[in-house]
């Protein structure tokens, strides 16, 4: 082997340290440049999108907090900020002599030169003034007038409060629906948590035992809790209460009618078809004028069950059908296999789906029984137009009360604000729980 | 093991254990169920419909209604029958849907793009859009629209004036109305000849191209043949109408077309509501489409616009137009909330004031239920048959 030799120190190859990237691809810079200029349309569009954010932010914040009454008792502590703004203004006008004379006038006082006497017409909260003699005009003076600034008057809000959430409950057993919700929430999240023991037991006690005992925490006239008609429920908790219920009782109907639909036999397929179908395809509304004016109709003579109830079993049998195809969408993800394998272990009909396809397919449809019930709970308004007290109902009552007219904004803002952090946050948890479950991919 | 010689004999079991004897015997129950089921609701009904001395049937509806309605498409007085009142107030719920899918789909797809632009800023705004008005009950944004904005408008005489006869007060919009002269009819029938005639350019374009490769600008031409045509004609015609103008006497306006403030309250809230969930549709459907697309299309050398028509949205729209049509079907349902504001619409009309003034409860909620069912049936129909029209053919 042979080795040259070039004369020359052998060439070591040492690699120089990378230079850093281009400064206007990193930090601050880059990330302005990528993702507001990258070029010029983009840039033309961050430019209105600032202008539409200037234009729409400062307001929504000044009529939210910073002009807004916290504290009061009464209308009157909502009285609107007025600001009166004394510019001064000075203008000019000819007389009939063809001189000049200036006018200079403030939002209270006006100055003419001497020697003129003009009969000047002048109130104070006026816009315009006119300097005039002998019927001529000589002088226009424009002052600008109040501005009144409007905030938002949250002693309305916090005065009805209790009503918005609790409806008309007695207040001093208010404490009896708090108690239910809470409870009933604590144990949704224990039932929902990974890795927490006996979650299946929580979740058949929420679905069975619990309601009972919710009713009767509601309703009373047991273990000496005073009787409290439904009527007087209302509020948020009415919202909660229907939405639940509804939700708790579609489960089922909706798993029956789901696997009639799947089933064989063609009369039982059938049936759920037409069910299914006809409760998809008209709006819910019609549903409760159903359960209100329909439903007596129906029933034997004499039969008269109250208001809440009927449109409790209008609101479920709707939901249920919407539950149904949730829960055929959840049976038709499960692969074929596992039909097969239950089969030939020798399972039956029921033994397989309820040890082996319901399990499963009810695992990976809770995203969209999430996403159903968020769309329960913001349909619950409807039942404002049949005559239950519901939160919106609730915040129409009030913003129509004589004491409080013309705050409806607040009233929407408020109500908009509980609906917004309840279903956003739900389906931030649906979303949370898709990606969980796609992990398998 | 042991097995008998000549394979086992199934043992007679009893006929209860046999799969399908059980199937049958299942079903005649259930059917029985259900036909005793619906006999009690009738012998229960038509009970109670003596007790009141109610007279079901289907008579009152040629019956005069006797109410006024705000809003009509058709000629309608007082003294129209009852059945009048139920064409117009379904034309009513078709006309709302209607301009409420066009208006919805067009902001819809515009925040779904928007969602994804790479513009931090337009991205994020169009999400908070999102968020919020899907996660606020329609009515509530109704009742917000109607009540909160609408009805604080100025009083008729201080109206909002746009372009002197463009009016904004609380009882609506007044604008300028067009009425026909003779000679008017030209410019409709050039309109549907200019349609007719885009149709047919694009299928020679279309045949052209799979012959030769080469392009047209069809949409530039259609829109040309579809708009060019009427102004033509009425430029031919001299301009065959006059303008009504709306001014105001005494107490109301005269005169010119008024947008009524209960139909737009519902249209803004339908627009708005349905355009959120429009808008992740479409944002959900131009994200499943793979990124290798479009770095093929790219490595073919097609430019980004044409790889965006040509390559992405026609997949994109497999995934997006089934939930883009169960939410117009959404759409024309939630219209049926107009009862809140009083829109005359199918349910404020029929299963509100004529249910109440008839008393005739059944024929109007089947009336009105047998005809939303009838709608949905019918877009679900057009969504079945675009599904297998563009369904991937396996080869």
């Amino acid at each position: 082997m042979s080795h040259t030799d070039y004369g020359e120190t052998e060439a070591v190859f040492t690699p120089r340290p990378d230079l850093p990237p281009p400064a206007s691809t990193v930090g601050l810079v880059g990330w302005v440049r990528s993702n507001l200029v990258p070029d010029w349309f983009n840039g033309a569009m961050t430019v209105l999108a600032i202008i539409a954010l200037f234009m729409v932010i400062p307001p929504i914040i000044n009529w939210t907090l910073l002009d807004a009454h916290f504290v009061g008792d009464s209308r009157k502590a909502c009285k609107p900020n007025v600001q009166i703004i004394r510019d001064k203004v000075t203008t000019q006008g000819t007389m009939p002599d063809g001189s000049t004379i200036e006018v200079q006038a403030t939002a209270d006082r006006i100055v003419i030169p001497e020697g003129v006497t003009p009969n000047v017409r002048w109130e104070r909260k006026m816009v315009e003034g006119v300097v005039r003699a002998k019927g001529r005009e000589y002088a226009k003076v424009v002052v600008e007038k109040d501005v009144v600034i409007e905030g938002a008057c949250w002693v309305f809000v916090g005065i009805r409060f209790d009503q918005f959430i609790y409806g008309f409950y007695p207040r001093e057993e208010r404490w009896r629906p708090t108690a239910v919700i809470g409870i009933g929430l604590l144990m949704i999240i224990y039932a929902l948590t990974d890795g927490l023991p006996h979650r299946g037991r929580v979740a058949m006690f929420l679905l069975i035992p619990f309601p009972v005992i919710a009713f009767f925490m509601f309703s009373g006239g047991v273990f000496g809790m005073p009787h409290v008609d439904n009527a007087k429920w209302g509020g948020l908790v009415l919202t909660i209460i229907i939405s639940s219920v509804a939700i708790t009782g579609a489960l089922p109907i909706g798993i029956s009618l789901a696997l009639g639909r799947r089933s064989q036999m063609p009369i039982i397929r059938w049936f759920c078809v037409l069910v299914i179908e006809f409760f998809r395809s008209v709006p819910m509304i019609t549903i409760l004028f159903m359960a209100l004016v329909v439903l007596p109709l129906f029933l034997p003579a004499g039969t008269s069950f109250d208001q809440l109830l009927r449109v409790l079993i209008g609101v479920t049998l709707f939901v249920a059908a919407y539950t149904a195809e949730v829960v055929r969408g959840g049976l038709q993800a499960l692969p074929k296999g596992q039909y097969e394998a239950a089969n030939a272990l020798g399972l039956g009909y029921w033994k397989m789906m309820r040890l082996i396809i319901l399990p499963q397919a009810l695992r990976i449809m809770i995203p969209a029984i999430v996403s159903l019930f968020i769309g329960i709970f913001k349909d619950t308004t409807l039942v404002q137009i049949v005559g239950l007290n519901d939160l919106l109902t609730m915040v129409q009552l009030a913003v129509t009360d004589a004491q409080w007219i013309g705050l409806s904004k607040e009233g929407y803002f408020f109500c908009g604000f509980v609906f917004f952090i309840f279903c956003f946050s739900m389906s931030r948890y649906s979303m949370y729980l898709e990606r969980k479950l796609h992990t398998g991919h | 093991m042991a097995v008998a010689e000549g394979g086992v004999k199934p043992g007679k079991a009893s006929l209860l254990y046999d799969a399908r004897v059980r199937a049958i015997i299942y079903q005649v129950v259930m059917a029985g169920a259900v036909v005793f089921f619906f006999a009690w609701l009738t012998v229960n009904t038509i009970d109670n419909l003596e007790k009141r001395g109610i007279a079901s049937g289907f008579e009152f509806l040629n019956h005069p209604a006797g109410f006024g309605v705000p809003f009509s498409l058709i000629e309608y007085t007082e003294a129209s029958p009852y059945r009048t009142v139920f064409i117009l107030g379904v034309l009513n719920t078709l006309f709302v849907s209607a301009v409420g899918i066009v208006l919805a789909t067009l902001l819809g797809f515009t925040l779904g793009v928007m969602r994804l632009s790479k513009n931090f800023l337009i991205s994020r705004i169009a999400a908070v859009y999102l968020e919020t008005f899907r996660n606020i009950p329609l009515l509530l944004q109704i009742l917000f629209w109607y009540i909160g904005v609408l009805q604080l408008m100025p009083q008729q005489r201080s109206s909002i004036i746009f372009f002197e006869n463009v009016f904004i007060n609380n009882r609506g919009i007044f604008y300028p109305a067009m009425q026909a002269e003779s000679g008017f009819m030209a410019v409709p029938i050039a309109f549907v000849i200019g349609i007719l005639a885009t149709i047919v350019l694009a299928k020679w374009v279309k045949r052209r191209r799979e012959k030769t490769g080469q392009g047209f600008p069809t949409i530039w031409a259609g829109l040309g043949l579809i708009f060019g045509l009427p102004i033509l004609a009425a430029l031919v015609t001299g301009l065959p109408w006059t303008w009504s103008l709306p001014r105001l006497q005494g107490f109301g306006f005269k005169g010119g077309s008024v947008i009524i403030p209960e139909f737009l309250a519902l249209l803004l809230a339908l627009t708005i509501y349905t355009a959120a969930f429009i808008g992740e549709i479409v944002r959900a459907g131009i994200q499943a489409v793979s990124h290798g697309q479009t770095e093929a299309a790219h490595a073919l050398g097609i430019k980004p616009s044409t790889t965006l028509r040509l390559v992405i949205i026609p997949q994109a729209m497999r995934i997006i137009i089934p939930p883009l049509i169960s939410q117009y079907l959404n759409l024309v349902k939630n219209s049926s909330l107009a009862p809140a504001i009083g829109y005359p619409e199918m349910t404020q009309v029929w299963a509100g004031t004529v249910l109440n003034q008839s008393g005739q409860a059944l024929e109007c909620m089947a009336m009105v239920m047998g005809t939303y069912c009838l709608i949905s049936l019918s877009i679900s129909g057009v969504m079945n048959w675009y599904n297998s029209r563009v369904a991937l053919v396996g080869r």
